[in-house]
């Protein structure tokens, strides 16, 4: 049982698929996140709340006969304006104050969503058919339904995309710019308010991509948004604040890991041992900081 | 002075509140027998609160319009205090307690789930408050010694048992290889432990054996495991949540075993969200509508799915049924007990021996009902693409048979 991995050498193959192609779609939550934070120092626990929004967009589509694929074009540009809303109504009181308070602020919408989706839609669990296939590699030996494929495309698609729009647009130079130092980008005539909001709409908009994925490759559930918070919390730590390329590659990192952990150690340690991991880098981090700060001295 | 005044007043409308709250609601005013009952109606049980509150009401109703309950020479109608308990255990706690102290309800009806069955079940212990619960299977609710508490249901590991000595028996009497993934929660791995007996009697082997993380919506590494090891049986349960997955899954990877056995597809409207993928599973149900056990206020389980359907427009699923079916086990205690003496009722409650529409109810000292099979039941789909679940185990209730092995999915 322990050393399937040895036993079956396929499975190796697989779980570095399934890990990379699971750590995509995570690795697209996470650089919303890290987006946000970096620009606003906001930490949004309500992120996955907004993820399973997005989802039950494409899974309404889908009950009224539109493919749910489509859900990833329709639910970032309703998720944007939620997005918008969220900020005018909220976030823009606390986006000065300490992170304290806009983490408060945000389990309370959080909790507001789940209770809002939970009345709205019902408490069942709900998911949308694609009807895509699946493509089997090496004799059948392993498996790759289309539909996460379809998920990790569309996330590194959308992902290329927002970086080359912060690279290039005028939007993007003057988000690039507040995260810098906000009130430097003020005197040079930025709009900071109106930077925010975009900020935390691009950032709803990729939950509702996210959402609109999830709910082709696996289930929502109005109840089910924390561990995506969690998730996207822990790969935007082990990358670091700013570091986008490195999202993505903890994010598939953290899913190579987690599979390779499920088959030697057991399903069980399988979110333990990613914990596990989080708190050595962390050390590891601090370790290394110290260090630092010795040459200094 | 001032002061005084705003206390006495405050003191003397708490007291006015309290003298008319405990007046109206007492356990039998006049006519009225009255049930205290917690219910998930909001929050992430909502559905299934729902489906057992429906299934209260109908037998209310349907008992209150054939005659009501007997006792000493009088006839009373049953009445139902409901309180939302937010899904939440510690909610359910503290109504239980209002129920019983403040509401001074002495009799109470159980509420969906076993983590709230066992939140509540020390509180009606406590006041020596018998309750008949139809929604906590879980089986650490058997073992505690509790004296007040009735469950109509079967317990969690008898759920799959079925499914191993249906696999044995097919597989000629030899044991069989076992894989098999259960959420890390009470009930399921109730369930659980019921394999483990039934593995160890039958001498099969469990090969895969997966613990799956509540959070986790993902199940391709056990299924992999499937893939390479080939068991003969898979079995799984997780909620509706693991019972979506699998089968989705188990399309997707197109994983062939010749067995699946589940929990919670009816709950989870397996064959209306996943069609004709989910063809071939088998699912454990506390009741299913075409077996043929009667009695005489919904007469069958067929007549009763019908008006259940007339009245709430759907298909009943267990919970309601079962829920229904506690009342009509509450009537005929009050009757043989013939008082609202507590510890008579109990005692009642104690020597149940009855059929109901939703099965056999007798109740073992722990108090979960030992007269009442599992049933397996198949989806079962046509060339349309309509599925259908239809009771193939065991075999005295069979309404198809079970289709073994399930055929592999380049045949299908």
């Amino acid at each position: 049982m322990d050393f399937l991995v040895f036993q079956y050498p396929m499975i190796t193959v697989q779980a570095c698929l399934d890990g990379i192609l699971l750590g995509v779609l995570f690795a697209l939550i996470a650089y919303g996140m890290a987006l946000q934070w970096g620009v606003m120092n906001i930490i949004n626990i309500a992120q996955g709340d907004l993820v399973i929004l997005g989802g039950y967009i494409a899974y309404f589509m889908y009950l009224y006969g539109i493919h749910p694929a489509w859900g990833v074009i329709v639910a970032p540009v309703i998720m944007y304006f939620v997005g918008i809303a969220i900020y005018k109504l909220v976030i823009n009181k606390v986006v000065d104050r300490d992170l304290f308070i806009s983490i408060l602020a945000t389990f309370g919408i959080s909790i507001l969503f789940m209770q809002l989706m939970n009345f709205a839609f019902g408490a069942d669990v709900v998911l949308a058919n694609s009807g895509y296939g699946t493509t089997m590699l090496f004799d059948s030996n392993v498996v790759l339904p289309n539909s996460k494929i379809f998920s990790a495309f569309i996330s590194i698609l959308f992902a290329a995309c927002l970086v080359i729009y912060m690279k290039k647009s005028k939007l993007g130079r003057a988000i690039r710019a507040t995260a810098q130092n906000a009130r430097a980008a003020k005197i040079l005539g930025v709009d900071t308010e109106k930077v925010y909001a975009a900020t935390f709409g691009i950032n709803a908009a990729l939950c509702g991509v996210a959402g609109a994925l999830i709910s082709i490759t696996f289930t929502i559930h109005p109840y089910m948004g924390l561990p995506y918070t969690i998730r996207s919390f822990m790969i935007v730590i082990v990358a670091g604040l700013g570091n986008l390329p490195g999202v993505a590659m903890s994010g598939m990192g953290l899913g190579v890991f987690e599979e390779f952990a499920d088959y030697i150690l057991g399903t069980e340690f399988r979110i333990g041992s990613v914990f596990l991991l989080l708190v050595l880098i962390l050390v590891y981090r601090r370790f290394k900081l110290s260090r630092k700060r010795e040459y200094l001295k | 002075m001032r002061l005084n005044k705003i206390i006495l007043s405050f003191v003397s409308a708490l007291v006015i509140l309290f003298s008319t709250s405990v007046a109206s609601f007492a356990k039998v005013v006049g006519d009225k027998i009255i049930l205290g009952a917690a219910i998930s109606l909001t929050g992430k049980y909502s559905s299934n609160g729902v489906h057992t509150q429906n299934g209260y009401n109908m037998a209310v109703d349907r008992i209150n319009s054939m005659g009501g309950v007997k006792v000493g020479g009088k006839t009373y109608k049953f009445d139902i205090i409901y309180y939302d308990d937010e899904s939440n255990p510690k909610r359910a706690a503290q109504l239980a307690e209002r129920l019983i102290s403040q509401d001074g309800v002495e009799f109470m009806l159980g509420p969906y789930s076993s983590g709230l069955t066992k939140a509540i079940a020390p509180v009606t212990e406590k006041y020596g408050v018998p309750m008949v619960e139809a929604n906590g299977a879980s089986r650490s609710l058997f073992t505690k010694g509790y004296k007040y508490l009735f469950a109509v249901l079967a317990p969690a590991n008898l759920y799959l048992d079925v499914a191993i000595e249906t696999a044995v028996e097919l597989n000629g009497g030899k044991p069989v290889r076992i894989a098999q993934a259960f959420e890390q929660d009470a009930f399921s791995q109730d369930v659980r432990l019921g394999i483990l007996d039934a593995a160890e009697r039958t001498g099969s082997k469990i090969i895969i054996d997966d613990k799956l993380p509540k959070e986790l919506n993902d199940m391709a590494a056990t299924l992999v495991k499937v893939k390479q090891m080939k068991p003969d049986v898979l079995v799984v349960s997780g909620h509706t949540k693991g019972a979506l997955t699998a089968i989705r899954q188990i399309a997707e990877m197109k994983v062939d075993v010749p067995m699946l056995a589940m929990t919670h597809c009816d709950a989870a409207k397996l064959s209306k969200q996943h069609g004709k993928n989910s063809q071939y599973a088998l699912c454990a149900s506390q009741w299913h509508k075409s077996l043929t056990y009667k009695d005489d206020f919904f007469k069958d389980g067929m007549t009763y799915a019908a008006d259940f359907e007339k009245e709430f427009g759907y298909d009943p699923p267990y919970q309601s049924a079962e829920s229904s079916a506690a009342l009509l086990v509450f009537k005929d205690a009050f009757e043989r007990a013939n008082s609202f003496d507590q510890k008579k009722v109990r005692d009642a409650l104690a020597a149940t021996n009855m059929q109901t529409f939703y099965g056999n109810i007798k109740f073992a000292p722990g108090g979960q009902n030992v007269d009442k099979p599992m049933v397996l039941f198949q989806v079962m789909c046509d060339a349309s693409g309509s599925c259908e679940n239809k009771v193939v185990a065991p075999l005295k209730w069979a309404s198809a048979k079970l289709i073994h092995p399930i055929p592999k999915w380049s045949e299908r």
